[in-house]
């Protein structure tokens, strides 16, 4: 079904629309980039950047009616998801070969129904267990994968006897059961507090390592993508603006956004607020400009930023930027 | 949970004492109450007698205290007209009663669960106008009329149903439906909302996100959590039923609590009005107790004392 | 009847609808409007707007059916009743009761409530505790079980009818007041002007009593349909209004004797007290939104 050599995900030129009574908007327009297996990519920036809408764009988890795939492609394996029905995706793809922890541990679980219920749900939907025993054996083995002690005996418990951390590593648990190629993680530690996102982060990892599933980690925070992203990509007003390895990326940004972000993170491991070095808002999707969607608030801003939208220049460390500054150092436009 | 439970226990006795106490006040309300705890035409010896039994000149709380005590023992005085104990009256018509409500509110849940399921899964669609259409028009008709126009239709033009009486089955369908059909638009609307609330959590995306098929997000999933509003006012409904059973129970001669204190009521037997009010009234307060406990069992949260 | 199932999804246990239960027509205030002007209209035209007299007998002339139904005629267009009165006059002249019995019951109802409430809201301490037991006390009883002792112990008739209703309805205003009340008092303004020794007096004229009359105006509406069904009820089983005054639940109940012989006389004062408690509904709900910008935005 799948083909061995395509890269885990590959997402080409996707374009989300939401069709509001107020107009038509693009909070994911043309994004793109690839992650192979036992890879992670991060994709970081603000709130409204597009970050979790492209997320719900690849598993087509949109909001009903208004949302709907409008160009584009969602590769997992070779196969494109937005080619299949709704059926086929719940059937054979959601949970199975691709999955999702979403943001709030406290609220993703369903709170009158037990763990193992929860976690079992996905063994069981996707028939890769086929009777009550086996079913509760596998939901034990993924909750044990997580790290959560003595997971038999944790089968039979309810959310609300967990704490906040082994809540998301339940919600974890649910989203790797069926051992899915590609795992997207929409800020799954926000809402938890340093020292469980550091477990937490660690815990990805080790998953990664032992089953080599491609990771999409969504984070408004850089601290957290340098620590355990291979590559980044930077979004902006629904497009990625920087993209590459996150090496590159840290030593040497090359567009004024992804700089401004990696000035708010506060030195000296001070908790964190949604604090962004630069003023003003990011544009009203309604209301774009004709050239680049971040020249307001840029402080490099040159006359050129306001008549086009920047291509993809290639760096020479290899990574892709969409500003004009990075022209001069190109290596061609990509 | 143990402590929880004493203390709802102690609340529903204290409001069957409060109740007692009401019906007690209304009862002395026009000063003598001989008069309207025996026929009309006793004699005024058997009167004087009574009044000396019933202590009338003792202080009004007093009088209370001598109430509730015979009423704790269980004498709740003869019914003239039936010629027994109020209270074995009133404990051999009450079965019937809860039977009938039980019935008519498994109707009216039978048919508001779906329906606020359905419209709200599919909000703005024709489900959810029809829905709403055909509960509010139910809200807005007495059930005394809705089982008239039932017998009209089912008893006596298609005669399918038995148009009074009890025994079978097919007796208790059309008093059920009289009754149930009040509180539909009210249920819906609880379902509908708390569905909403609830289709559009974290945790209904979570599992649509793990390929959970969409019949059991709704039925399953969705559905146990937004049954909880639904459960807590289960008991609330239950009273309704009751309530309503008073007129329902008159058309379709059902022999229950109701019809026997409406009876009762025109006969002037007022120890069977007063028995069987306070019967309502403790039904009430037992049912309540009962789903507040019983909720524990779909909602864990409860079951585990938070 | 069942009161409290109606209310109490409103305020206490269900979550708050947020997205509200609409129906689809704008035309729904409207047409629901027009119906209850139309009640008013025949309560205060009475006989002077009928065809007929209402009480007029004409035994020649029983059982006609309505206009439509085959053997009727415009002479009585909802038909005659098994006295030969005509159905039509007899619900106009019916409207009337259907009115005085909710304008008091209304007026009596929301005027002692809503002071229970505003007290028990506003003074907190012993009268709270004191109100609201005896609301949960009497919520215990079923109405409808307490209205009929009440009912037994007065004489039947309209006042025994507005006193029944009276108590039983009082506990809904003071419950939704005192809600309201309390989240008022924890407003800035209101505990601005405490603090600034505004006496409460004062406060209550102008900072309370401007907010809960919306709520007041809204629950009175929605009250009208649930009198009219009470004062039905109570005089289908022949405690409420008496013969010779005319009453839709009346109506009813003589037409229940003659179930076999004429569907109408059951049917068309039934379907006026549907229609004047589906306009009540659908009115209150619609100034529920409109007064209350909060729920409207959703």
């Amino acid at each position: 079904m799948t083909d061995a050599d395509a890269p885990a995900l590959a997402v080409e030129d996707l374009v989300m629309e939401l069709h509001l009574r107020r107009g038509v908007l693009r909070p994911v327009d043309g994004v793109s980039f690839e992650v192979g297996a036992g890879e992670t990519l991060g994709i970081v920036g603000e709130s409204g950047s597009g970050k979790s809408m492209t997320c719900l764009s690849i598993l087509r988890l949109l909001p009903k009616p208004a949302g709907r795939i409008a160009r584009g492609s969602v590769r997992v394996g070779g196969v494109d998801l937005t080619q299949l029905s709704e059926r086929e995706l719940a059937r054979d793809w959601r949970g199975r070969r691709l999955s999702m922890v979403t943001q709030d541990p406290m609220t993703s679980l369903n709170p009158v129904f037990t763990i193992g219920d929860q976690v079992g749900s996905p063994l069981r939907h996707h028939r890769i267990t086929r009777t009550l025993r086996e079913t509760r054996a596998r939901a034990a083995a993924a909750l044990g994968r997580v790290r959560i002690p003595s997971p038999e005996r944790r089968l039979d418990e309810y959310p609300h006897q967990f704490s906040g951390g082994m809540r998301q590593r339940a919600v974890s648990a649910m989203a790797i059961a069926c051992e899915p190629q590609v795992m997207i993680a929409d800020e799954p530690t926000s809402n938890l507090d340093v020292t469980i996102q550091v477990k937490m982060i660690e815990l990805y990892r080790e998953i990664q390592k032992e089953t080599g599933v491609a990771i999409v980690l969504i984070t408004h925070d850089m601290g957290v993508a340098a620590s355990i992203c291979d590559r980044v990509a930077v979004m902006y007003a629904g497009r990625i603006v920087e993209q590459g390895p996150s090496r590159a990326i840290f030593r040497r940004p090359a567009h004024p956004y992804t700089q401004a972000l990696l000035d708010s993170i506060p030195r000296l491991g001070a908790r964190r607020k949604r604090l962004f070095a630069l003023g003003g808002q990011p544009p009203d999707l309604l209301d774009l400009p004709r050239g680049c969607r971040f020249a307001a608030r840029c402080p490099k801003r040159m006359a050129r930023c306001d008549e086009a939208y920047p291509p993809e220049f290639k760096l020479p460390d290899g990574h892709v930027s969409a500003c004009w500054l990075s022209e001069s150092e190109a290596v061609h436009a990509a | 949970m143990l402590g929880y439970f004493a203390r709802r226990l102690l609340q529903g006795f204290m409001s069957i004492v409060g109740a007692s106490i009401v019906i007690f006040t209304i009862t002395r309300l026009t000063g003598d109450p001989v008069v309207l705890m025996l026929p009309p035409e006793a004699p005024p010896d058997v009167i004087d007698a009574l009044r000396i039994k019933l202590g009338l000149d003792l202080p009004l709380w007093r009088q209370y205290l001598i109430f509730a005590g015979d009423a704790l023992q269980g004498d709740f005085g003869r019914s003239y007209r039936w010629e027994m104990p109020a209270l074995d009256l009133v404990l051999d018509r009450l079965p019937a009663t809860i039977l009938l409500s039980a019935v008519a509110l498994a109707f009216s849940m039978a048919v508001a669960i779906p329906f606020g399921v359905l419209s709200a899964v599919n909000r703005g669609g024709w489900v959810d106008r029809f829905g709403k259409v055909f509960a509010m028009a139910g809200q807005a008709m007495p059930n005394f009329w809705v089982g008239l126009l039932l017998i009209l239709i089912f008893a006596i033009h298609l005669d399918w149903l038995p148009a009074y009486g009890a025994g079978t089955p097919a007796h208790v369908v059309m008093p059920a439906i009289a009754l149930g059909w009040y509180p539909v638009a009210a249920q819906t609307r609880i379902v509908r909302s708390a569905m909403l609330d609830v289709l559009d959590s974290d945790y209904i995306r979570m599992g649509r996100s793990v390929g959970t098929p969409e019949f059991s997000l709704v039925w399953k999933y969705a559905l146990r959590n937004a049954a909880i509003p639904l459960i807590t006012m289960l008991g609330v409904y239950f009273a309704a039923m009751l309530g309503g059973s008073f007129v329902v129970e008159v058309v379709f001669a059902w022999p229950g609590l109701g019809r026997t204190v409406v009876e009762a009521l025109f006969a002037r037997d007022f120890p069977v009005v007063q028995a069987g009010v306070l019967f309502a009234a403790a039904m009430f307060v037992v049912a309540n107790l009962l789903v507040d406990l019983s909720y524990g069992i779909v909602d864990p949260r409860i079951r585990h004392g938070r | 009847m069942a009161v409290e199932a109606d209310l109490a999804p409103a305020d206490t246990a269900a979550p708050r609808p947020r997205r509200r239960w609409r129906l689809p027509s704008a035309g729904v205030p409207w047409f629901s409007g027009l119906i209850l002007l139309l009640l008013v209209v025949c309560a205060i035209g009475g006989d002077a707007l009928t065809p007929w007299n209402p009480a007029a007998l004409d035994l020649r002339a029983n059982f006609q059916p309505p206009v439509w139904a085959e053997g009727g005629s415009w002479a009585h267009p909802l038909g005659t009743d098994n006295l030969g009165r005509d159905i039509l006059s007899r619900i106009v002249a019916g409207a009337r009761v259907s009115l005085v019995v909710s304008l008091w019951a209304i007026v009596l109802s929301g005027g002692i409530g809503s002071l229970a409430g505003m007290v028990a809201g506003y003074f907190g301490g012993w009268a709270d505790v004191l109100i609201m037991r005896l609301v949960d006390i009497q919520m215990s009883i079923p109405p409808l079980a307490l209205a009929l002792i009440l009912a037994a112990v007065l004489e039947p008739g309209l006042e025994t009818v507005v006193i029944v209703i009276v108590v039983t309805y009082w506990t809904w205003y003071a419950r939704i007041v005192r809600g309201e009340i309390l989240s008022l008092k924890e407003r800035d303004y209101v505990a601005l002007a405490k603090v600034a020794g505004v006496g409460s007096a004062t406060i209550f004229h102008r900072h309370l009593a401007p907010n809960i009359l919306n709520t007041m105006l809204v629950l009175a509406t929605l009250q009208i349909g649930q009198v009219i069904i009470f004062e039905a009820s109570l005089s289908f089983l022949g405690l409420g209004i008496q013969s010779p005054a005319i009453s839709w639940g009346l109506m009813l109940a003589d037409a229940r004797a003659y179930l076999t012989n004429a569907w109408w006389a059951i049917t068309m004062p039934g379907v006026a007290i549907m229609l004047v408690c589906l306009s009540s509904n659908l009115f209150g709900d619609w100034l529920r939104d409109v007064l209350d910008p909060r729920r409207k935005q959703l």
